[in-house]
């Protein structure tokens, strides 16, 4: 356990093994993507009610799922360099932030967009949609404290803290249909009982929600590298790799 | 294929706009998201390299002078 702990502390280490991972993981996230939209939008029947509106689901449903799981990336690493002091927490944790802020946008604009031939409106301040509204804010809070300070362990601190509190919107928003009346439905898909919505549905937005987790995971680790690098600038690693990288 | 034509797929039964609105939206955020930390990269790899390389030459310059 402990070995691990210690190479994740180690940015030439992470560098070089997020960048082995994305030599892979990221031609196969937009393999997946393209095959998941394009199944979604062209391969899937129309829905007895919304018709072909509900295709929206196939982008909608996966960013929310993910907005949600960064937000726990994003506080977890937090914790953690609050608590150990770890410095390459705290990079994720910057990282995670403008990620998660881009696909809660997605989750909140495609929303918006399904509402209106849906349910006859762009917009309500519905109990789901005002929790992610707030979950937009945090992620937007953590981005812009952190450029707020000079001095940038106060600023890891302060963001670090701040995402902690903010995890309490996340129940908030997981439980938001079944406290408060709401224009959204309940789950349909579930992991104990049965799972509402047809195979045929099911297939493409299970590829989907996989395809934008593993393009999260690119983007954290895509803004990991950059972050690493400026940090880790005047070490002799960066050096190295500016020899090797940049022939001019 | 669910629909008959190109037509069909654009028009959705009239929810085309919103439908294709959306995913464009999706794909240009998705896209922006994925290409700002290369940039980032790669324009301070850049930099970097620049700075050092001026510094190099400060470095050997000095080292002429005394000389």
């Amino acid at each position: 356990m402990w070995p691990i702990f210690h190479k994740f502390g180690s940015p030439p280490w992470l560098y070089s093994i997020s960048g082995a991972i994305l030599r892979w993981l990221l031609p196969i996230t937009l393999i997946a993507l393209i095959t998941g939209a394009i199944w979604g939008l062209l391969f899937t029947p129309a829905e007895n009610v919304q018709g072909n509106s509900y295709r929206i689901i196939y982008i909608h449903v996966p960013a929310a799922v993910v907005a949600l799981a960064g937000y726990y990336v994003m506080a977890l690493a937090g914790a953690v360099s609050l608590i150990w002091r770890m410095k390459m927490a705290d990079v994720a944790m910057k990282a995670a932030a403008p990620v998660g802020a881009a696909f809660t946008f997605i989750a909140l604009f495609t929303g918006a967009v399904w509402g209106k031939p849906t349910w006859g409106t762009w917009w309500v301040w519905d109990a789901r949609i005002t929790s992610m509204l707030v979950l937009l804010f945090l992620y937007l809070g953590v981005v812009a404290l952190y450029e707020a300070f000079d001095n940038k362990e106060a600023a890891g601190k302060a963001c670090a803290v701040l995402s902690l509190v903010g995890m309490v919107n996340i129940p908030i928003i997981y439980k938001s249909v079944d406290w408060w009346y709401s224009l959204h439905q309940g789950a349909s898909i579930k992991f104990t009982g049965e799972t509402s919505i047809h195979s045929s549905m099911l297939y493409p937005l299970l590829l989907m929600i996989a395809a934008f987790y593993a393009l999260f995971t690119c983007c954290l680790l895509l803004n990991m590298r950059a972050e690493l690098l400026q940090r880790e600038q005047r070490t002799q690693w960066v050096r190295k790799l500016i020899d090797k990288e940049v022939v001019n | 294929m669910y629909f008959d034509s190109l037509q069909a797929v654009l028009h959705m039964d009239g929810h085309g706009f919103y439908v294709w609105a959306a995913y464009a939206v999706t794909l240009v955020t998705l896209t922006a998201t994925v290409i700002a930390p290369v940039l980032r990269r790669r324009r301070f790899l850049r930099q970097l390299a620049a700075q050092l390389k001026r510094a190099q030459g400060a470095t050997a310059a000095s080292a002429r002078r005394i000389n």
